[in-house]
């Protein structure tokens, strides 16, 4: 196990969202997360990148305490791509792809050619060698969220950790992020986890998959495993159909209707 | 590198505004003279001038404008506000409250002592505002909780200090006159007291350069980059207390320089505050110099303060940089 959550009790201030909580993410996989809104999915994800400390249990991070360690020697090893990052304006994406070495840099060694080529090498990895001069704020949804993944690249760790990497973007666009993660999986050997929306997206780049509801893991396994009509009906209130996916093979949702009840009043 | 460059020309900029600070005043005094004065003086009044005067002024002036310059941009770095200033934290007016209590209540009525008094109350302020900051924060201070507090905190001093000064013709004069703001008449010690504060300030923003850098993307993108987000803040509070709290005991209440030079430098350095850092507090002093220099010209046989000659420049120059650009997003 690399990353290893124990009966993990994660709250805000006197709001437990997640209690009692195990889960273990094996080297060289990619896991994604799936659950309703709220369920605590991505709460769970940030005390995995220790961004939350929680409020009971632990996590280990190759067996050790994720909390008793340094933050930059983790830092090394796991990086975490929150959902929908804010750079100030007029920051290149070079310049953005560089804070990704933060890390491995002390302030009397400010930048060394490792870092450089870690940053030429993440660039081309998600095609923005040229636009590497462009700012930030002038590029398009997808691009910006591929010069963000880029960064968390650049930080050379061999977990990372994804918040919902294709929120607000077009299907396109999710798919080429998607695209690009299986890649790190497959030629990098990263161990990747994210937050996925998108049930059938989830499907088909995950090799494991985690259904949450209410702070609760109800099912992990495969796709195939996990996506079942019975499992939708309990964790997300939803009647679907799951038949193959015509281009993968993986589950395939398609929705029927909800079981919330009659829709509410629209507000006038 | 184009960046060095640049440093080196706002370098070259300073050296001409400390070479017309020395020379230009209500005796104007020919650059030759003036580097006799300094080189191998003769005590003739020229010299007196130079020496007593004009040089204490223009260190002071160099030292207050890097250092509010500096403050600036930490500032507004760490709160990612550009309309952020460095008396923010209720420096200022925890310097001003401490001074005038000295006065009144201690019966203090010499500079140094003030001085002591301004810088003491910068940092009580500071201590108290980062406190009440880290009890509203949840698990340390934010941007948020920490301006709050400090417009809190703030506002109680100013009040407080009001009532003081209602009560006191002495302490009103000393306040009226700082509150102006103004790097005239300090003796050359008054100097050297502000030196090792500004000195340390310094050394704390250039450590805390690289971590703003992580921070300016955001709490949990720089947590996950292996950046302590609290020990960050800590420093940079510091820092910004050390400097803001030198500068405004020794000169009174300039901390606009710190609101506009930080986006002056920023159009040269772009967001990496590394660089930024050093830009700002060579055009804050260069700024701070020449307003000096306008201000002992404009209205002879009189001066204007320092504080209000750049309120008076830098207000229209302000509402231009906001109406030519959009403000920036930090």
């Amino acid at each position: 196990m690399r990353l290893q959550a124990v009966d993990v009790r994660l709250a805000y201030g006197d709001r437990v969202v997640v209690d009692g909580l195990d889960l273990g993410i094996e080297a060289g996989t990619v896991t994604t997360i799936i659950g309703p809104n709220g369920c605590g999915k991505s709460t769970l994800l940030r005390a995995l990148g220790r961004l939350l400390k929680p409020a009971g249990g632990e996590v280990l991070l190759d067996g050790k305490r994720i909390d008793k360690l340094p933050t930059r020697e983790v830092a090394r090893v796991l990086g975490v791509l929150p959902q929908s990052p804010t750079a100030p304006e007029g920051l290149t994406v070079a310049d953005l792809v560089a804070r990704g070495r933060h890390p491995h840099q002390t302030w009397y060694r400010q930048w060394s050619s490792d870092d450089e080529s870690a940053v030429a090498d993440a660039l081309s990895m998600t095609g923005l060698s040229d636009l590497a001069d462009r700012p930030l704020d002038e590029l398009s949804g997808g691009q910006r969220q591929r010069a963000w993944i880029s960064m968390a690249l650049a930080q050379g760790t061999d977990l990372l950790l994804l918040d919902e990497p294709t929120t607000f973007l077009d299907l396109a666009h999710q798919v080429e992020v998607l695209e690009l993660v299986r890649h790190l999986h497959s030629s990098l050997e990263r161990t990747v986890v994210m937050v996925l929306h998108d049930l059938n997206l989830a499907a088909r780049y995950a090799d494991r998959l985690v259904a949450m509801r209410s702070g609760h893991i109800i099912a992990a396994g495969t796709p195939h495993e996990v996506l079942t009509e019975e499992l939708l009906a309990s964790v997300f209130d939803l009647d679907a159909k799951v038949i193959a996916d015509p281009v993968a093979g993986t589950p395939l949702v398609v929705p029927i209707g909800t079981r919330h009840g009659s829709p509410p009043a629209s507000p006038a | 590198m184009a960046r060095t460059r640049i440093l080196c020309v706002l370098a070259a900029a300073l050296l001409v505004a400390v070479a017309l600070s020395i020379t230009i005043g209500a005796k104007a005094v020919p650059l030759t003279d003036a580097w006799q004065a300094l080189t191998a003086p003769t005590g003739s009044e020229n010299d007196i001038i130079i020496r007593s005067l004009r040089v204490p002024r223009t260190i002071l002036g160099v030292l207050a404008g890097i250092a509010l310059g500096v403050a600036g941009a930490l500032m507004q770095g760490h709160t990612r506000n550009p309309l952020a200033d460095p008396g923010l934290l209720g420096v200022t007016q925890g310097a001003a409250f401490l001074m005038v209590s000295s006065i009144i209540f201690l019966g203090v009525s010499n500079l140094y002592a003030y001085i002591w008094f301004g810088l003491a109350g910068a940092l009580i302020a500071s201590v108290g505002v980062f406190a009440l900051g880290m009890v509203g924060g949840r698990g340390g201070p934010t941007p948020v909780t920490l301006a709050l507090a400090g417009t809190a905190v703030s506002a109680f001093l100013y009040a407080l200090t009001s009532a003081i000064v209602l009560l006191d013709e002495q302490a009103m004069d000393v306040f009226r006159f700082w509150q102006a703001g103004s790097i005239a008449a300090r003796s050359a010690d008054v100097v050297w007291q502000i030196v090792p504060f500004i000195a340390a300030g310094l050394i704390l923003a250039l450590v805390n350069a690289p971590g703003l850098n992580a921070l300016s993307l955001g709490e949990d993108v720089a947590r996950s980059l292996g950046q302590d987000v609290n020990r960050t803040r800590a420093v940079g509070v510091a820092a910004v207390t050390l400097l803001t709290g030198a500068s405004v005991a020794a000169c009174g209440a300039l901390a606009f320089v710190g609101l506009i030079v930080p986006h002056l430098a920023r159009h040269l350095s772009g967001t990496d505050h590394r660089w930024l850092l050093p830009y700002s507090g060579l055009i804050g002093a260069a700024l701070l110099l020449v307003a000096d220099v306008i201000g002992r010209v404009v209205a002879p046989p009189g001066e204007l303060e320092v504080g209000v000659v750049l309120a008076l420049l830098g207000a229209p120059f302000f509402i231009a940089l906001v109406r030519r650009r959009k403000p920036v997003r930090l």
